[in-house]
C-alpha cells in the first residue's frame, strides 16, 4: 500500500520524478510558470544576465510570465525606467506572456491611464491577472517573484513566492530545490452567511494560529463551506496564507475550479491531485460558519484578530477596496451591494484588482449579471455613493511612491479589504490599518467607524456569473 | 571565508517585516545597477517605527544620516524575522549596509531562502531571546564554526542552532555558485 499523501506532496514529487515525497525533505523540482512584475523584475533580469550571460536564452520563452502592476501610475521616471527594462527583455527573448502597460511612455510625468480597461494590454494585479488570463492550471508548479504567488493554490496547483536570484536561477534551468511542506488542514462547516465573504474566513485562520503558524507549511483549506464559494473567493483564502508564514495555500479542484480553467487556458493536459483519505495533516481545526462573526486584523499585524462589533468605537479616516486580496470582481459585488443607494463618509478609494475586473464594473450590475437598460453598473453605484476610483494596479496596498493613489502619506486609521498591516504597509509607518472584508469596508465607510456589516446585510448577495468563467 | 563575524549589534523586536526592513518607496531602484544599488543601503531598517529602531531605548538610526553604510554588522531580531514580502531587496539591503549575520528565534520562509540563496547575509538562529539579553550598540561575535554567538560585553556565549541542510548552499556562497560547483551549471 503506498502511503496516503496530500495534494502538495503529490504535485511536488511528479515535479521532481518520484512516486513520494516525505515532507521535510528537500527536492529539486522542474517548474511550469514562472511569473515576475515590474518590481522584481529588473533585478531578477540583472542577475539572470550577470550568471548566463547577455546572450543566454530563458528556459522556456512560453513558460514566463511578467505583468507589470506595482509602481505604473507614478511620476517617478525609475519606475517608468524599469517597465523598459521589461519591455527590452521580452523583446529579446520572444516572450509571449508579457501584459505591457501600454499608456506609459517616455514622457515624463504621470502617465494618463487607460481610457477604455477592454483596450489595453495592460492587466493589473499579477495574481488576478495570471489565472483571468489562463496561466494557472491545477497540478502545476507557479514561481513567483511575489509572496501572495501563493494565491493561485485556490486552483489546487502549487504555487510560492521566492525572491529575485531563485528566480533568476529558474529563468536559466527551469528548475528550484523546494522543501516539501507538511499541510494544516483548515475546514470550514455550513453554507457562507450574507454578512461574512472569504476574508472573514482568512482572518479567523490567521488570528488562530498567528503571522507564523504556518512557517514552512501548507494550508489547505476544505469542507462544504469553501466549496459553496467561488473561485474568486478561493483566492481570498489562498491568497492571505502567507500572512500566517504559509509556503502555499490549497483549495480542491471542482466543476467550478475545471469550469473555469477550461474556459481560460490553452493548455489542454494538466493534472487534477487530491489528498488521500487517511493523508497526514500536522493540525486540523473546524469552524462553524454559522457561527463566525464579522473580523477585522487591527493594527499593526494580519493576526491581531478582533471582531468588527468589538471596535465599533474606532474612528476611520478612510476606506480602501482593492489589490489582489480584496479587489476581485465578487468583492465589488460585495462592496456596492451595500453602499447602493448611501453616502459613504469618509473618504473611500476603490481600485480594480485587474483592467478585466475593472471592465466587469462597467458591464455587470450589482448582482453580477450583464446591465439591461435602465440597470446601473458597478462602477456607477460606486461612484454614486461617493467612492473615488482609479485604474486597477497595486496602488496604495504596498504604499508605493508618495504620488500613489490612496497612499497613506500622514498618520491616519485606514480600514481595507487588503492583507497586510504592518507598520508603513500603506504608506506611513504611523498609520493605523484595519484589515476587514469588503462587506465590514464598506458599512464602516457609511458610518466613518468600524461597523459590523449586519447593520446592513440582511439578503444573501448574489453574485451571479461574474468571475465564474 | 573568516569564520567570525565580530561588530556591534543593532536589536529589533518581533515580527519585523520586510517593509520595515527596506520600504517600498525606494523599491523603484535597481538593485542590478550598482550605483542605484548603493540606495538600498542608505535606506536599510528606515521603516522600522522609531520606538522599535534599536532596543531597548529605540530611537535609534541604522544607518547614519545621509550615509550608505551602517556601523552595525549583527542584526537580532525575536521571532518571525523578515516577514511579509517576498522582496530580495530586504536583505540585499542589510548586506549593502554592511550586515553580514542576523541572528533571530526563528525566520519567515522567503526571507530565509533569500539570505541563503542569494548569498547575503548569514541567517543564523539562536533559541534563546537574545533581544532581551543584548542591547543595540553591545560587541558581539559570530564563530561559525563552533556555531556560537559570543556576546562580548558580558562574556556569555549562546549556541546557535546547527544550520542543516541549507549549509553546502552557504558555504558555496549562494544557488549559483553551489549549482555551478555540484556541475548543475554549465556556462
Ligand atoms: S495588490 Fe498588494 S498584495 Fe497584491 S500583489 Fe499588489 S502589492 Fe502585493
Amino acid at each position: 500500500m503506498p502511503r496516503p499523501m496530500t495534494m502538495t506532496e503529490k504535485i511536488l514529487a511528479a515535479h521532481a520524478g518520484r512516486s513520494d515525497v516525505q515532507p521535510g525533505e528537500n527536492v529539486w523540482v522542474d517548474v511550469d510558470i514562472l511569473m515576475t512584475h515590474d518590481v522584481c523584475g529588473p533585478g531578477t533580469i540583472g542577475i539572470f544576465k550577470e550568471r548566463f550571460g547577455d546572450d543566454a536564452k530563458v528556459w522556456d520563452p512560453d513558460r514566463v510570465v511578467i505583468i507589470p502592476d506595482h509602481y505604473i501610475f507614478t511620476a517617478d521616471q525609475k519606475c517608468h525606467r524599469n517597465i523598459q527594462i521589461l519591455r527590452d527583455f521580452v523583446r529579446q527573448h520572444g516572450l509571449r506572456y508579457y501584459y505591457d502597460p501600454d499608456f506609459v511612455t517616455s514622457e515624463p510625468g504621470m502617465p494618463n491611464p487607460y481610457k477604455d480597461p477592454t483596450k489595453t494590454h495592460y492587466k493589473g494585479v499579477c495574481h488576478k491577472a495570471l489565472p483571468e488570463e489562463g496561466h494557472i492550471r491545477p497540478g502545476e508548479i507557479l514561481l513567483g517573484t511575489d509572496s501572495h504567488t501563493c494565491t493561485a493554490g485556490a486552483f489546487g496547483q502549487f504555487a510560492t513566492g521566492v525572491g529575485n536570484t531563485d528566480a533568476a536561477f529558474v529563468l536559466g534551468t527551469g528548475k528550484t530545490w523546494l522543501k516539501v511542506p507538511p499541510t494544516m488542514k483548515f475546514v470550514f462547516h455550513g453554507q457562507i452567511p450574507p454578512y461574512l465573504t472569504a476574508k472573514d474566513l482568512i482572518l479567523a485562520v490567521i488570528g488562530e494560529i498567528s503571522v507564523s503558524g504556518a512557517t514552512y507549511k501548507t494550508m489547505y483549506f476544505a469542507g462544504d463551506g469553501v466549496a459553496s464559494l467561488t473561485l474568486e473567493d478561493r483566492m481570498t483564502l489562498t491568497n492571505m496564507a502567507i500572512e500566517a508564514g504559509g509556503k502555499n495555500g490549497v483549495c480542491d479542484v471542482d466543476e467550478k475550479t475545471l469550469q473555469y480553467v477550461r474556459a481560460r487556458s490553452n493548455v489542454p493536459n494538466w493534472m487534477v491531485y487530491a489528498d488521500d483519505p487517511g493523508a497526514g495533516y500536522i493540525f486540523e481545526h473546524e469552524w462553524d460558519l454559522a457561527t463566525l462573526e464579522p473580523l477585522v486584523a487591527k493594527p499593526f499585524s494580519p493576526d491581531n484578530r478582533d471582531t468588527a462589533y468589538n471596535c465599533r468605537e474606532v474612528k476611520v479616516d478612510r476606506a480602501y477596496i482593492g489589490s489582489c486580496t480584496g479587489g476581485k470582481i465578487t468583492d465589488m459585488i460585495f462592496a456596492a451591494s451595500l453602499l447602493r443607494g448611501h453616502s459613504v463618509k469618509v473618504p473611500t478609494f476603490v481600485v480594480p484588482g485587474s483592467t478585466e475586473v475593472h471592465a466587469d464594473m462597467k458591464r455587470l450590475n450589482v448582482h453580477g449579471e450583464p446591465c439591461q437598460t435602465g440597470d446601473k453598473s458597478i462602477e456607477d453605484v460606486l461612484l454614486d455613493a461617493g467612492c473615488q476610483l482609479a485604474p486597477s494596479s497595486c496602488a496604495a496596498c504596498l504604499g508605493g511612491p508618495a504620488d500613489t493613489f490612496g497612499r497613506l502619506n500622514e498618520p491616519m486609521t485606514c480600514i481595507s479589504t487588503t492583507n497586510r498591516n504592518f507598520p508603513g504597509r500603506m504608506g506611513h509607518k504611523d498609520a493605523g490599518v484595519y484589515l476587514a472584508s469588503p462587506l465590514t469596508v464598506a458599512a464602516s465607510a457609511l458610518t466613518g467607524s468600524i461597523t459590523d456589516p449586519r447593520e446592513y446585510v440582511g439578503e444573501p448577495i448574489v453574485t451571479g456569473t461574474a468571475g465564474t468563467v | 571565508m573568516s569564520t567570525t563575524i565580530t561588530g556591534q549589534a543593532f536589536v529589533l523586536g518581533d515580527d519585523v517585516d520586510t517593509d520595515q526592513i527596506i520600504p517600498a518607496q525606494y523599491l523603484s531602484y535597481n538593485p542590478a545597477d550598482p550605483e542605484e544599488r548603493k540606495y538600498f543601503g542608505m535606506y536599510a531598517m528606515s521603516g522600522i517605527p522609531v520606538e522599535q529602531a534599536g532596543l531597548p531605548g529605540g530611537h535609534t538610526r541604522f544607518v547614519p544620516e545621509g550615509q550608505f553604510e551602517s556601523t552595525y554588522k549583527i542584526v537580532i531580531g525575536g521571532r518571525n524575522f523578515g516577514c511579509g514580502s517576498s522582496r530580495e531587496h530586504a536583505p540585499l539591503a542589510m548586506a549593502q549596509a554592511g550586515v553580514q549575520a542576523v541572528v533571530s528565534q526563528f525566520y519567515a520562509r522567503i526571507f530565509f531562502r533569500n539570505c541563503v540563496n542569494g548569498g547575503y547575509v548569514l541567517p543564523c538562529e539562536c533559541d534563546e531571546r537574545l533581544i532581551e539579553r543584548i542591547a543595540t550598540g553591545d560587541q558581539c561575535q559570530i564563530d561559525i564554526e563552533a556555531n556560537t554567538l559570543t556576546h562580548l560585553t558580558t562574556g556569555k556565549v549562546y549556541p546557535l542552532n546547527p544550520i542543516g541542510e541549507v549549509k553546502p548552499i552557504i558555504d558555496a556562497g549562494g544557488i549559483f555558485d553551489y549549482a555551478s560547483q555540484a556541475g548543475m551549471l554549465k556556462r
